[in-house]
């Protein structure tokens, strides 16, 4: 029976930047998955295109690709990556250099995914009723319409199936599902119908897994931690697919990590939500039907799985303007670190306050005492050797944010006693750009997919 | 004649986020143990034990075919994704926090 081998060499965008050529090179693989898009990306995207016309797209991915391109093209394996950002025809030009500089020249085909991006689209979208409403809040999108900075929309797997059908090799895309990248391989190879549903959501759920690299391969793995072999070279993981909609998780020979049952099912649930109802542009999963046999060491074999038609509608990622926030952090050492640090932290709150300033929140953690499970954690050892004061705030008000940022370093000399761990400097203004998720019917969107020869 | 144990003793567990909502998911390390979760570690069990960390409801999903349950705890990550200042804005080790859960078990 065919089998492809579908590598996921990216989890975010800051992963590993030896993982995708550690695939490339240290087993047989036919495709490769990368994903470079957290959801406030769009929006420093939009911000680094209208500064400069050729930019706004993941700019990691060109030399990526100038170091694995010569093998990708020699050995057929096909790359596809979001990392078109908001100009996935920058990406591509870039790309197309890249590979004439590197003598592909007639080797290659590079194709876009295009028409993510409905920024432009807004104000006609929201004049026809579309309204665009957050699905956490319920509210219309008009009520931050001035605030805005991105918005596209999540396309799914078929765009980029129709990028292999015309023949690419590279394909990169603006937004869409990481589950996607995973799953357009296996619909292009195994012919799969829009409405085989139980292997749509086979594919889906395999890319689900994939979709955080190693995560599934014994990274941020709770259970036998300790006894996970060899994590400085950890392998990504692959999927080995099938015309059936059965899988394997595996990764490359002789790689670090552990792929097993229990590895396996932590990055399920990872995520998930409701179970029954995983949905995505190109199907509804159920991921209460996945069945899971340790095949072999480092193999996990995935099958049973059944799906559901998909939805009238597509995701769509807005970002937009949402005030500013900061965060400062000191030292406090032994002895009696912890009461040290909530000392300083009255202090700072009573200058805050005589101040005048105002805020939206503060928020203060004590990080090696209580601030990773609060409550929970109970009362910190009186012996305690460190414990670091950590205060943020959020406000519209980007002065008062500013002015609370000068106040953490007087502390040192103003303060309670033993305290250190300024060298830092002064803690940055962050603009915040918060998430906005809203539905946009199917019939509104229109993908563009473009081949290129190098 | 019952005996006090933590969840870490029969579960393994992550967690993420997905705005201000935590997603937990805890996991049977036999299968034999998955009905004493299903029994024991409710939403409701779950709400409590997240007093001060949960400001929202509660819902659980069952797997058996995973010997799974998966937990969304709302309003519970100050907001979440940028918005929040947390150190832990992703609730990435609230799956450790639900481990340290008690449940009484028969011995």
């Amino acid at each position: 029976m065919k089998i492809i081998r579908i590598a996921n060499g990216q989890g975010f965008w800051g992963d590993s930047l030896e993982a995708p050529a550690q695939q490339v090179e240290r087993g047989p693989i036919d495709y490769l998955g990368l994903d470079y898009l957290a959801e406030i990306t769009m929006s420093i995207m939009q911000k680094q295109r209208s500064r400069d016309p050729r930019q706004g797209y993941a700019r990691d991915f060109i030399p990526l690709l100038e170091r694995i391109l010569p093998a990708c093209v020699e050995r057929n394996i096909k790359v596809i990556a979001n990392a078109g950002g908001v100009n996935p025809q920058a990406c591509r030009d870039a790309a197309l250099e890249a590979a004439r500089k590197l003598g592909l020249s007639g080797k290659v085909r590079i194709s876009i995914v295009a028409g993510d991006d409905i920024m432009d689209r807004l104000d006609d979208l929201l004049s026809r009723g579309i309204e665009l409403r957050n699905l956490d809040t319920d509210e219309p999108l008009q009520t931050v319409r001035e605030q805005v900075q991105s918005a596209n929309i999540y396309f799914g797997a078929w765009p980029i199936v129709e990028a292999l059908r015309q023949g690419a090799q590279i394909i990169i895309t603006g937004r869409c599902t990481d589950t996607g990248l995973t799953l357009a391989p296996m619909i292009y190879e195994f012919n799969w119908a829009e409405d085989d549903w139980d292997k749509l959501a086979a594919g889906t759920i395999a890319g689900h897994i994939v979709e955080c690299g190693a995560q599934c391969t014994g990274g941020n793995c709770q259970v036998d931690w300790e006894t996970i072999p060899d994590m400085a070279n950890i392998g990504y993981p692959i999927v080995e697919a099938s015309e059936d909609g059965v899988f394997v998780i595996t990764k490359h020979e002789g790689t670090g990590g552990r792929i097993n049952s229990a590895v396996v099912k932590e990055q399920i649930m990872y995520e998930m939500g409701d179970p029954r109802s995983y949905i995505t542009p190109d199907c509804i999963a159920d991921f209460t039907t996945i069945q899971l046999q340790d095949e072999a060491r480092d193999r996990v074999r995935v099958y049973g799985i059944k799906g559901r038609p998909a939805t009238e509608f597509y995701k769509v990622s807005i970002s937009y303007s949402s005030g500013y926030k900061a965060v400062g952090s000191l030292v406090y050492a032994w002895p009696d670190a912890y009461k040290k640090a909530r000392a300083a932290d009255r202090i700072l709150r009573q200058r805050l306050d005589s101040l005048g300033l105002r805020f939206d929140e503060i928020l203060t953690e004590f990080v090696g005492a209580n601030a990773c499970h609060g409550p929970l954690a109970g009362e910190p050892s009186p012996d305690i050797a460190e414990v670091v004061f950590r205060i943020g705030v959020r406000s519209n008000n980007r002065v008062d944010v500013e002015r609370f940022t000068r106040e953490i370093a007087p502390l040192v000399l103003n303060g309670p006693p033993t305290v250190t761990g300024f060298a830092g400097g002064r803690p940055k203004v962050e603009e915040i750009v918060a998430y906005w998720p809203a539905l946009i019917p199917k019939s509104e969107a229109q993908a563009v997919v473009q081949v290129t020869e190098a | 004649m019952g005996r006090k144990i933590k969840l870490l003793e029969i579960a393994h567990a992550r967690s993420g986020d997905k705005g201000d909502t935590a997603n937990i998911g805890l996991i049977a390390l036999k299968p034999e143990y998955y009905p004493i979760l299903v029994e024991k570690v409710t939403a409701e069990r779950v709400k409590e034990h997240f007093a001060g960390i949960c400001f929202g409801d509660v819902e659980r999903f069952e797997l058996p075919n995973l010997g799974a349950l998966n937990f969304l705890l709302h309003k519970s990550l100050g907001g979440g994704g940028t918005v929040s200042l947390k150190t832990d804005a992703q609730g990435k080790t609230y799956a450790a926090a639900l481990l340290r859960m008690e449940i009484e078990i028969d011995a």
